[in-house]
């Protein structure tokens, strides 16, 4: 009388399933995927060539999402969002998407606060990079890894 | 048929800073996923999202394909005076829509 | 010797067909199993996606179709008082049919019958809103089946089915949702397999589905040939997962991964 499968024997039937499920039967086209000089030319083209010094925003992303389709993301600024002093604009890349843009956000001073938050897709356990575009013209990153078990972008099979 | 979700408080007070949730219904075809067959499946996604605020332009999101379906932006606005709130989306393939919300400020 | 050799078959044939039940207490909802992110997802009625087709159903319910040019509201009224609990009690015997029905089996008799219009296609966008809209009207209340004489039948079926090994892989449902739950498969938790939150935005579809899909999704990745929308296995199944499931809370439209 076998009341639970043995552990060999389940590990066995699991390989089988994650091989089965791992888009093992269907074409596989892997999508081309960027990588860090990738993002950092896409930087360059949305925010100039000005120096970008780590600080003054927080990236929120969790540790680790179990689906890459819709990961929470918040960014927020330290910034009193006067007429004189105030966040322009956050935009948000990533090292290995298939393309390196996620989204660009434009605030002013209406916004009363520098807090932005949206769901995006990760196609890979990855870094993401958030820059924020202040008033003065300077810029500020922050940099958050984030572990994806199963990744966006991919084909659908089923 | 587009349907969207708008969460903006009924009213506020001058000079309160409000948040505003919106969520709209869209596939946001990536355009890096094939059929079966290997075809690729051509990008579909919305690529600006406007909020004005009696006219004026408050705030704006341009999305690339990374935004994910049925995209969700959350953002914050002054309540300066009482009027109305319009959102519009606009994307590939001529997509376009638009909810508006009236907020009352004392 | 021979009386512990018969005691022993008897234990075997009670283990095969009831091994390893989830006992009443340990049950928990596939929400529990998830990340703080995706429940944070699903509990904000703003943020959860599943919510869109609510909306969507809410209109539905009140437009006037068919030859008869008649709406669901003309004799159901306000969804809000009348839909209460009906989702918590699906599947449900159906006379006409001798059989239980799905929700969604149930929406298209009254479609195809009351409002003389053609049934709508499992999975279509206007099924899914109006079952999404149902369904939301039974959140928090517990799941109760009604099980007797007349469903009794089918739900042996559908037990039938859970306990039994299918497709390539020789799979049971049992064998992972209750001998397994709570162990990492692929990288992702096994959940129990409770349906209390259908249909519901899988974060997997990028989309709104039912049960049907999720189960059809399940055979394939066993590799067992997918019983279809509608199928009287798949009614079974259903039926025996909601009894299951019985008493525990409705949560529909859930976010899952």
């Amino acid at each position: 009388m076998e009341r639970r499968t043995s552990r060999r024997d389940f590990l066995k039937t699991a390989g089988g399933i994650a091989a089965g499920l791992g888009l093992g039967a269907v074409i596989t086209v892997e999508p081309a995927r960027a990588t860090p000089a990738e993002m950092a030319e896409a930087i360059r083209k949305v925010v100039g060539s000005a120096r970008v010094t780590p600080g003054k925003v927080t990236l929120d992303l969790p540790p680790l999402i179990e689906n890459g389709n819709a990961v929470p993301l918040t960014v927020t600024v330290e910034s009193p969002m006067t007429e004189a002093q105030h966040v322009r604009a956050v935009h948000v890349f990533t090292e290995k998407n298939p393309q390196p843009n996620v989204v660009s956000f434009h605030l002013g001073p209406r916004a009363g606060r520098a807090r932005v938050a949206t769901r995006i897709r990760l196609a890979d356990s990855q870094n993401v990079v958030a820059i924020c575009e202040l008033s003065d013209g300077s810029l500020w990153s922050d940099t958050a890894g984030i572990v994806v078990t199963l990744a966006a972008c991919l084909e659908d099979g089923i | 048929m587009a349907s969207a979700l708008i969460n903006v408080p009924a009213r506020a007070k001058r000079g309160e800073v409000i948040e505003i949730k919106t969520l709209i219904s869209h596939t946001m075809e990536t355009g890096f996923r094939r059929t079966q067959l290997g075809a690729v499946i051509p990008r579909d996604i919305i690529r600006r999202f406007v909020c004005t605020y009696n006219g004026t332009e408050v705030f704006r999101a341009d999305l690339h394909p990374a935004i994910s379906a049925n995209p969700f932006i959350v953002f914050s606005t002054v309540a300066i005076e009482s009027g109305t709130l319009v959102f519009s989306w606009t994307g590939d393939n001529g997509f376009s829509a638009t909810e508006s919300a009236k907020i009352s400020v004392e | 010797m021979r009386r512990l050799g018969a005691v022993m078959s008897a234990l075997t044939v009670a283990a095969v067909a009831f091994a390893g039940e989830i006992p009443t207490s340990e049950r928990r909802s596939g929400y529990d199993f998830m990340s703080r992110e995706t429940r944070a997802m699903q509990d904000d009625d703003t943020a959860n996606p599943g919510m869109l087709w609510v909306l969507e159903g809410a209109t539905l319910w009140s437009r006037k179709i068919g030859a008869a040019g008649r709406a669901c509201a003309e004799c159901h009224g306000d969804a809000r008082t009348t839909m209460k609990g009906v989702a918590a009690r699906h599947p449900s015997f159906d006379a006409a049919r001798g059989r239980p029905v799905s929700l969604e089996q149930r929406i298209n008799t009254c479609r195809v019958d009351r409002q003389q219009a053609p049934s709508l296609a499992y999975e279509s966008r206007e099924l899914l809103a109006l079952t999404a809209y149902v369904a939301r009207q039974s959140r928090g209340l517990p799941i109760d089946v009604a099980i007797d004489a007349r469903t009794q039948p089918f739900l042996d079926a559908g037990r039938a089915t859970f306990h039994r090994r299918q497709g390539q892989l020789n799979l049971a449902c049992a064998q992972c949702h209750d001998a397994n739950w709570g162990r990492q498969l692929a990288g992702n938790v096994i959940p129990q397999a409770h349906p209390t939150g259908y249909p519901l935005y899988r974060l997997e579809w990028q989309g709104l589905g039912s049960l049907q899909r999720r189960l059809r999704n399940c055979l394939v990745g066993i590799r067992a040939e997918p019983y279809d929308y509608g199928a009287p296995e798949m009614v079974d199944l259903e039926l025996y997962l909601m009894w299951r499931a019985r008493g525990m809370t409705m949560d529909a439209p859930a976010v899952r991964p």
